[in-house]
């Protein structure tokens, strides 16, 4: 199999993603989403969940839950390249919202290839938002691993690290059975299900951590009976999107801190004239260049070039997770005194930056994945 | 079914038939000499002999200049060059000599000077029966090109040229020179000329060429010194003081972000070749030891290894991606970071190719025993030529900070 010259990024997904762009310019400006999501700035407040649920209606409007959702479950059938054009114009606002969570959720339904999988598809393309539970209290992201047992049709145990858990109506539980690992899809009301907010530094999203107490299913809850092989394939489409997001949100980082190279002065210079500014504002561009060029080849192989798709979602996550580190340092450094300060917008990119880092692995975690991959696993 | 020849045009998908039949008949012949890592460290005659049959050759067979004109001796082609480039690489064929002819001498010329020159230089230059060098660094004009001072003063329809370049690849083996020098000392930019000049027959006559020493030990590039050595103001690109305007398409295309494709091939069978490609890390890993275990279990090595793979991979989705407006926030973003890019990424190759040899590293190519007969320090060592050539990867930083992204010109 092998890929488009072009990513598969023709007219149709440039102008999905050009009004995507256009839509979050006009309605979330970083002034806004400052009023919207930095209102207290409490590091005891109780972790807070704020979105804008018009603008969710809205985006849902334009289709954005449809892309990846096959035509014959009532989506649009759109590349996962599409889907990662919209999740970098997310980022690039720093959306919050159930957004990447539900885009998240998709590619793991569409993997599973069972009735209550495509209507739960069909679902997410009219508007229901989902999100993946899986994770054990580890931080384990291995998907063998989980925490949550299904005895006598009944969940016990705990799923942790559960992103946008607030914002979203229906969770996908992974559970170990007498055979193996299934996924169940659970509405969050349900009895026996408690979501216990996580107080995270990240103001743009929620995450929880979610009890299940003798929570009932059923078998037209039942999404697969082999959630670990669901989840591993769905696991470079997943990669991908966090990083398609620290490539938006990091593009943001660099504009917004070369603007300011542009207008602050001092030794009787604007600040980009020095090298010891400029040069490391160019490694940023650089690095992030480097990593949106293997996100969005991560993205095209898992559309079509499936045999090195985890290879290269790993290099895309890798690099990726690099660029969130970096951009968030010299954002707030070059920014001096007024970059330490709640006020000032970087903060707020810097945080969802650092979650992105280090969710679903970090660089050094990835590369040592990519090394099993291209070397073999090191030899006991 | 290849990645390259999907999105084929049909004159493309033709010549790339062509071009893979032809270099699957074509042999070009062992080399009776060890061959250099690349066309600025060749040394011998024996070297040059070798590879320029092997570009005569590959331009007779159309592989060449195909996408120039056909009155420029070119294949008329369009859009032909990326694909010979691609299955003369696949093909494993040793690289091009004339490689400043190819990338830079051409490109200028064929964008700056008169039809009748054109034809002239051109077809020669393709074959490599005229090697081509490039005058433009001097002692006291490095990064500050704009600086320099050789001078060429007007008498009637001639020009009498004194001064000194210097850092000239294959000066030593080179019939032409692509030249900037100064026509007026009153203004900085303005007062800069281009030429074309035929150094080979000018030898002595004018002309000396002196070779400099690497750090590596070999030769290949050179100091030029010019005494009153006149020439034909028909050797002349452009206008008199347009000098600094026909160095940017030299530049540009020196840097790979100019619109003619530079022909490239591969870069043959030689220990050389096996060196500068990160995923060759893997196996000189796997082929090395730490304390009695395979270099290949060490974690840190694999981390390295593994970042110099995604930077690399980095790079090749980056011109992938050039070629796709949409996803591009500035056209010349990616273009202007590729010789940098490209230059820290080898030299940065052989530094953990180096770690991973550990002791062997030491081993240089006149030793018997050094892993890959020496040829990954020589590696590293070389690569200082290509971080400092063509604008230090300082210039380039500045380059992309000021022209990229807006900010002030720095001093």
């Amino acid at each position: 199999m092998t890929q488009a010259k072009n990513f598969a990024f023709g007219e149709d997904e440039k102008m999905l993603r050009d009004t995507a762009r256009k839509f979050l310019q006009d309605n979330l400006p970083t002034d806004k989403l400052h009023q919207l999501v930095a209102s207290d700035s409490d590091p005891y407040r109780e972790p807070p969940c704020h979105w804008d649920k018009n603008l969710w209606l809205q985006i849902v409007e334009l289709g954005w839950t449809t892309v990846i959702v096959p035509e014959k479950n009532g989506g649009s059938g759109m590349s996962l390249v599409a889907l990662c054009a919209l999740v970098e114009e997310a980022g690039r606002v720093a959306l919050p919202s159930p957004f990447i969570a539900t885009a998240t959720a998709s590619l793991v339904l569409r993997e599973c290839d069972t009735g209550p999988a495509n209507d739960l598809l069909q679902e997410i393309a009219s508007g229901k938002t989902a999100t993946l539970a899986s994770t054990p209290k580890s931080a384990s992201w291995l998907a063998s691993d989980c925490d949550i047992s299904l005895v006598d049709g009944k969940l016990s145990g705990s799923a942790y690290f559960v992103q946008d858990a607030r914002k979203v109506d229906t969770l996908l539980v992974q559970c170990k059975t007498e055979t193996g690992l299934a996924l169940y899809a659970m509405p969050v009301g349900s009895e026996g299900v408690e979501i216990v907010a996580d107080g995270i530094i990240d103001l743009t999203r929620d995450q929880a951590h979610i009890h299940f107490n003798n929570a009932a299913v059923c078998d037209a809850q039942l999404l697969s009976d082999e959630a670990c092989n669901v989840l591993e394939r769905a696991e470079p489409g997943i990669l991908t999107l966090v990083s398609a997001d620290i490539c938006g949100a990091a593009e943001w980082q660099l504009q917004t801190t070369v603007e300011y190279m542009k207008v602050r002065e001092q030794f009787d210079h604007p600040l980009g004239y020095f090298q010891a500014l400029k040069h490391p504002l160019v490694n940023l561009m650089i690095m992030i260049d480097q990593a949106k060029s293997l996100t969005y080849n991560a993205a095209c192989a898992i559309d079509s070039e499936p045999e090195n798709a985890a290879k290269f979602a790993r290099m895309a996550k890798a690099s990726a997770s690099e660029v969130a580190a970096f951009a968030s340092n010299r954002s707030i450094q070059f920014h001096g005194g007024i970059g330490f300060t709640w006020e000032c917008f970087v903060h707020l990119y810097s945080k969802r930056q650092k979650h992105n880092q280090v969710l679903y692995g970090d660089a050094k975690y990835q590369r040592a994945k990519l090394a099993d991959l291209l070397m073999g696993p090191v030899a006991c | 079914m290849s990645q390259e020849n999907k999105k084929d045009s049909l004159e493309q998908a033709s010549f790339r038939t062509y071009c893979r039949d032809w270099l699957t008949q074509h042999d070009a012949g062992t080399p009776s000499t060890r061959l250099p890592q690349s066309a600025i460290e060749i040394m011998h005659p024996e070297q040059l002999d070798y590879l320029r049959k092997w570009q005569g050759e590959a331009y007779a067979a159309g592989l060449i200049g195909c996408d120039y004109p056909v009155a420029e001796g070119g294949g008329g082609r369009k859009d032909c060059q990326a694909i010979a480039n691609q299955e003369m690489a696949r093909a494993g064929k040793p690289f091009l000599p004339n490689i400043l002819g190819l990338g830079m001498a051409a490109p200028t010329i064929h964008f700056h000077a008169q039809q009748a020159l054109k034809e002239r230089l051109l077809p020669g230059l393709f074959s490599c029966k005229d090697v081509w060098c490039q005058g433009f660094s001097e002692p006291g004009a490095g990064s500050d090109l704009a600086n320099v001072q050789t001078f060429a003063e007007r008498k009637g329809d001639k020009w009498i040229i004194n001064g000194h370049k210097v850092w000239t690849s294959l000066a030593h083996f080179a019939d032409w020179m692509i030249l900037l020098l100064r026509t007026d000392k009153s203004s900085k930019y303005d007062g800069l000329s281009y030429f074309v000049v035929p150094i080979k027959s000018a030898l002595g006559k004018g002309v000396t060429v002196q070779p400099l020493i690497k750090i590596t030990g070999e030769t290949g590039f050179n100091e030029v010194f010019f005494d009153n050595l006149e020439i034909s103001d028909g050797y002349r690109l452009d206008e008199v003081g347009k000098g600094w305007k026909v160095a940017q398409t030299t530049l540009l295309h020196e840097r790979g972000a100019g619109p003619m494709v530079t022909p490239s091939s591969g870069r043959g069978n030689s220990k050389a070749s096996a060196v500068g490609d990160a995923y060759a890390l893997i196996n000189l890993a796997k082929d090395s030891t730490r304390d009695g275990q395979s270099a290949a279990n060490d974690p840190l090595l694999r981390d390295q290894i593994m970042q110099m793979i995604i930077r690399q991979e980095g790079s090749k989705q980056g011109a992938r991606r050039a070629k796709v407006e949409g996803l591009c926030e500035h056209p010349m973003r990616i273009p202007l970071q590729a010789k940098l890019v490209m230059s820290e990424v080898r030299q940065d190759n052989a530094a953990v190719a180096i770690d991973i040899l550990g002791a062997h590293s030491t081993l240089y190519i006149n030793d018997e025993n050094a892993p890959a007969g020496g040829e990954w320090p020589l590696a590293y060592m070389n690569s200082y030529g290509i971080t400092i050539a063509a604008g230090a990867s300082e210039i380039q930083r500045n380059i992309l900070g000021e022209r990229v992204l807006g900010m002030a010109k720095s001093k």
